[in-house]
């Protein structure tokens, strides 16, 4: 097999695990002022994800870094050529990274309130733009014959975009509901499983459309058994999530993003950014980097791909329990985190 | 003004942003990661209280170099996309590994290092943050090889028909002279502003503890053990920076040595050294007439710049005019003097600054030899003041180190000016600038401010003094992780 093939292969993978993962911590983020009634219900909410977010992140860093060095110019055209969504996601990625870890060691009201707001933005934002984006990807873009984007903002807001951003946010939010009813127990599962089902009234049509405008527009022979898996494991995820079959419900929606990410990957290939003009297309061979980089790199994913994921599934499984709020009742009984506030003065 | 300026000053303030935070996270990790051990080791109360307290900040810390690291890798591509298109084969691959191997072990065993305390068996726990310190310590190599093949590219041949890099040994980039030099030099100057950080921390809670508030009232009663715990934190930060300041100087003496061979411009420049000359000295102070290429004054050392360049103090030492010469032979003609005046002055400042804050920590362990303390007050703010020195001793570092690469960004490849991005118009890049000062603005007094709050209310606040010990090893699974979110 060639490595460009291979790596093309990799960086799809690299995406499916962020969007799995990351998806439900943007899913729990967009649902934060929806379920969390008070605080001690967002506290739940965030500490579920707490150990982990982090962690889901550097798939998208690792994503990201791949493509710089196994494909230099899709890597190049990708992120000048959409400037602006890149620049709101990186906006939203850094208040959220900061507000998850700021917002309990400050104890005012507004303090928490402020960054609650910055956690629901700043995971709503990029669930959707991911998609607007990757619809981009797959249905092309204005290029000039030295790959240079040329499409305005404007450009990228078609109709079939606009779709792949609902998709996407939908969709995330409702994995991230189901996860919540996996990973939390009391009022906030109750409230995450009536979730979901409401979730799913925006969330199955919008993803049956855009995969079947994807298959028909520009999938192919392959991508159809795929766009079919999606859809079955979505309203089957949304149909167990009802009979109370968390674990499974989350595995198929888990299911359903991967699916639904290959299917995207595949009707792009064997171009990496198609442009107006085919002539001017990215394609996996002229965008690779040479074969000499892509042995080295293919050694190193080898190696260490597998420990990553080895040592990641160990922190999922240290923190498999349930949370409830009894536990963060309990844990703040301890004085965990924040100083009080008139600590100041006190010392003084 | 037009987008390659303002690309050039955003990539200037992100990375800057970035690297305020950066040694903070390579040296306190590992700071606290010993005291952690120390407290495995002895069970002593206050080195838990010291884990918990320094860990706290080091958190603080920790999140905002995170956020910002992304900013770092999506920027190449976004402004720099010409840049990306030409190294993308050579310098991802660095890049990707570094996430692979570094970023995925850091931001794993952080989380459970965080959520961990009283879940995990406290061996694997003390084991998470040892995994997390070595992540970050690990980070530092890869991205440091990938900068310093910018200054000198090595391991790559450029394609004739695509015109761009491409990688032909990887062990020639990750063996770079430059990169091991700079690691070394980059890693021990973040040991100097952790150590100091800490300095700073203890000698600031000791002198509240002593001088009673800044009115001279007595103030309340210190909780029990936090004046020798902090006695003990600032010897350790005092001996940390000593140790760094050693390295530091010799890892410095060693690029200095580098530059003289491979990027005398750069040497030169920041010498305001403008003809070439045998048994140089050092310039301690000088202006000079950048338009003429001489100097009106200069005050100087004798010899020591030739030593520092070549271990000798005979060694000839290249200057600005002659180099020029041989560059505008080599590659047509052409502007290659970067900011004279930027650079000589990034030169001193990092030295100056970055070396009195060494000099005061070795003055420091003389101060407090056999358990005793400093009398006055001013020596407590001289330690306070030395962690913002430190820091701008790092910044001033880079300037020099990434200024005095101008006009090229790799060296003898690519000029600056052709590696930023065609498509991305003035309005875009000023936007993204405007946008970047500001939320890092916001973010850096949050930061800032709970950094104070954390120190104020101290130690005592976060683990009890010395409470008894009813830990017993009970099933993990029953116990709940620590909610710190
Ligand atoms: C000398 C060390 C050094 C230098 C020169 C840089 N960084 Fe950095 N970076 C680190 C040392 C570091 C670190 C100490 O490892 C950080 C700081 C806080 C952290 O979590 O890791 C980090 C974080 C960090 C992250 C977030 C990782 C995470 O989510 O855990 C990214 C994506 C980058 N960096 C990328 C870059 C890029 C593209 C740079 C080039 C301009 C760069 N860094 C300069
Ligand atoms: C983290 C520490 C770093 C700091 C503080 C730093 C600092 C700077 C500064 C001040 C500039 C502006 C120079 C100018 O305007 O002339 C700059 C430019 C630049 N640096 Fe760095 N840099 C760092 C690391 C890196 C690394 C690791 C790379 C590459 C991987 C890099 C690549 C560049 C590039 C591409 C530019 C833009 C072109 C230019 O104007 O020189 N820098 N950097
Ligand atoms: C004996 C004193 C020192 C000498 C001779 C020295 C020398 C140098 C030289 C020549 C460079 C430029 C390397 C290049 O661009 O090729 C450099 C860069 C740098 N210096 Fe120093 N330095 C000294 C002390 C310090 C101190 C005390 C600090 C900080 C606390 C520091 C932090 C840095 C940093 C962060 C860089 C940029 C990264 C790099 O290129 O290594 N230096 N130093």
């Amino acid at each position: 097999m060639d490595l460009p093939l291979i790596w093309f292969i990799a960086i799809a993978v690299l995406w499916t695990g962020y969007f799995v993962l990351e998806g439900f911590d943007f899913g729990v983020g967009t649902l934060l002022p929806v379920l969390g009634k008070d605080d001690t219900d967002r506290r739940v909410m965030i500490n579920a994800i707490g150990p982990v977010w982090d962690g889901n992140e550097v798939w998208l860093i690792t994503a990201v870094g791949a493509m710089f060095a196994a494909f230099p110019a899709w890597y190049a055209s990708l992120l000048s050529g959409f400037y602006l969504p890149m620049l709101l996601i990186l906006l939203a990625l850094i208040v959220r990274g900061v507000a998850f870890e700021y917002r309990g060691k400050g104890d005012t009201d507004r303090w928490r309130a402020n960054w609650d707001r910055a956690i629901f933005w700043g995971s709503a934002v990029p669930a959707l733009l991911w998609g607007v984006i990757f619809a981009n990807i797959v249905s092309g873009v204005e290029m000039t014959a030295g790959h240079t984007v040329t499409s305005g903002l404007l450009d990228l807001l078609t109709p079939y975009a606009l779709l792949g951003g609902l998709t996407t946010l939908s969709l995330f939010t409702l994995h991230g509901a189901v996860f919540l009813s996996l990973k939390t127990g009391g009022t906030v599962r109750a409230r995450a499983r009536s979730t979901v089902l409401a979730t799913a009234l925006v969330a199955v049509p919008a993803t049956v459309a855009f995969l079947v405008w994807t298959q028909l527009a520009y999938g192919n022979p392959w991508t159809l058994p795929l766009v079919v898996v999606a859809v079955a494991a979505l309203t089957g995820g949304v149909a167990l999530a009802g009979l109370g079959r968390e674990g499974w419900s989350f595995t198929a929606t888990a299911l359903t993003i991967v699916a639904a990410t290959v299917v995207l990957f595949g009707s792009l290939f064997p171009e990496v950014l198609p442009a107006t003009i085919p002539a001017h297309s990215l394609t996996v061979a002229n965008a690779a980097s040479a074969d000499y980089t892509l042995t080295v790199m293919s050694w190193v994913a080898v190696a260490f791909l597998p420990l990553v994921c080895a040592y990641q599934g160990w922190s999922y499984w240290v923190f498999r329990r349930r949370i409830t709020r009894s536990h963060i009742v309990g844990a703040s009984s301890g004085g965990q985190s924040t100083p009080p506030s008139g600590a100041a003065r006190e010392t003084v | 003004m037009d987008a390659l300026d303002l690309a050039r000053w955003q990539f200037g303030i992100t990375t800057v942003y970035h690297f305020l935070f950066v040694p903070l996270t390579i040296g306190l990790s590992v700071i606290v990661a010993c005291l952690q051990t120390a407290w495995h080791r002895t069970g002593k109360h206050e080195y838990l209280q010291a884990t918990k307290f320094f860990g706290k900040l080091f958190l603080i810390n920790f999140a905002m170099g995170v956020v910002t690291g992304i900013v770092q890798e999506f920027q190449f591509g976004m402004n720099w996309s010409e840049y990306s298109r030409f190294v993308g084969d050579v310098f991802g691959a660095p890049l990707a590994m570094e996430a692979l191997l570094a970023f995925f072990l850091e931001s794993t065993f952080i989380g459970l290092w965080i959520f961990g305390w009283d879940k995990l068996p406290r061996r694997v726990h003390l084991a998470c943050i040892w995994a997390a310190a070595v992540g970050t310590n690990l980070s530092a190599y890869f991205i440091l090889a990938a900068n310093a093949w910018m200054r000198h590219p090595v391991g790559f041949t450029v394609d004739e028909e695509t015109g761009r890099a491409r990688l032909t040994d990887i062990w020639a980039v990750l063996s770079n002279p430059h990169a091991w030099s700079t690691y070394l030099h980059v890693v021990a100057a973040a040991f100097i502003v952790a150590g100091l950080f800490v300095v700073a921390v203890s000698a600031f809670k000791l002198m509240r503890a002593r001088f009673h508030g800044d009115t001279g009232t007595p103030g309340e009663a210190v909780p029990a053990g936090e004046p020798g715990l902090f006695r003990a934190t600032l010897r350790t930060g005092l001996v940390v920076t000593a140790i760094a300041g050693v390295l530091v100087s010799l890892s410095g003496h060693h690029q200095a040595q580098l530059a003289h061979e491979y990027t005398p411009m750069k040497l030169a420049a920041a010498e305001a050294l403008w003809e070439s000359e045998e048994g140089a000295g050092f310039s301690l102070f000088a202006v000079g007439d950048v338009e003429n290429g001489r100097n009106h004054i200069n005050v100087q050392i004798p010899y020591l710049l030739s030593f520092l360049a070549g271990n000798d103090p005979g060694t000839e030492v290249d200057g600005i005019n002659d180099v020029q010469g041989q560059l505008e032979e080599e590659f047509g003609p052409g502007d290659y003097v970067p900011n004279v005046a930027v650079l000589y002055w990034s030169f001193r400042l990092m030295m100056g600054l970055g070396l009195a804050g060494v000099a005061l920590s070795v003055l420091g362990l003389w101060v407090t030899r056999r358990g005793r303390l400093p009398e006055r007050r001013w020596m407590y703010w001289a330690a306070v003041l030395a962690l913002p020195a430190a820091m701008a001793a790092n910044i001033f570092g880079w300037i020099l180190t990434e200024m005095g690469r101008q006009p090229w960004v790799v060296v003898g490849e690519l000029l600056t000016a052709a590696g930023v991005s065609p498509n991305v118009d003035l309005g875009e890049v000023a936007l993204s600038l405007s946008v970047f000062t500001f939320v890092y603005g916001v973010l850096a007094v949050v930061e800032a401010g709970l950094l104070w709050r954390f120190v104020k209310s101290g130690p005592s606040h976060l683990v009890p003094p010395r409470d008894s010990e009813s830990d017993t090893e009970d099933d993990s699974d029953t116990r709940v992780p620590a909610f710190v979110y």
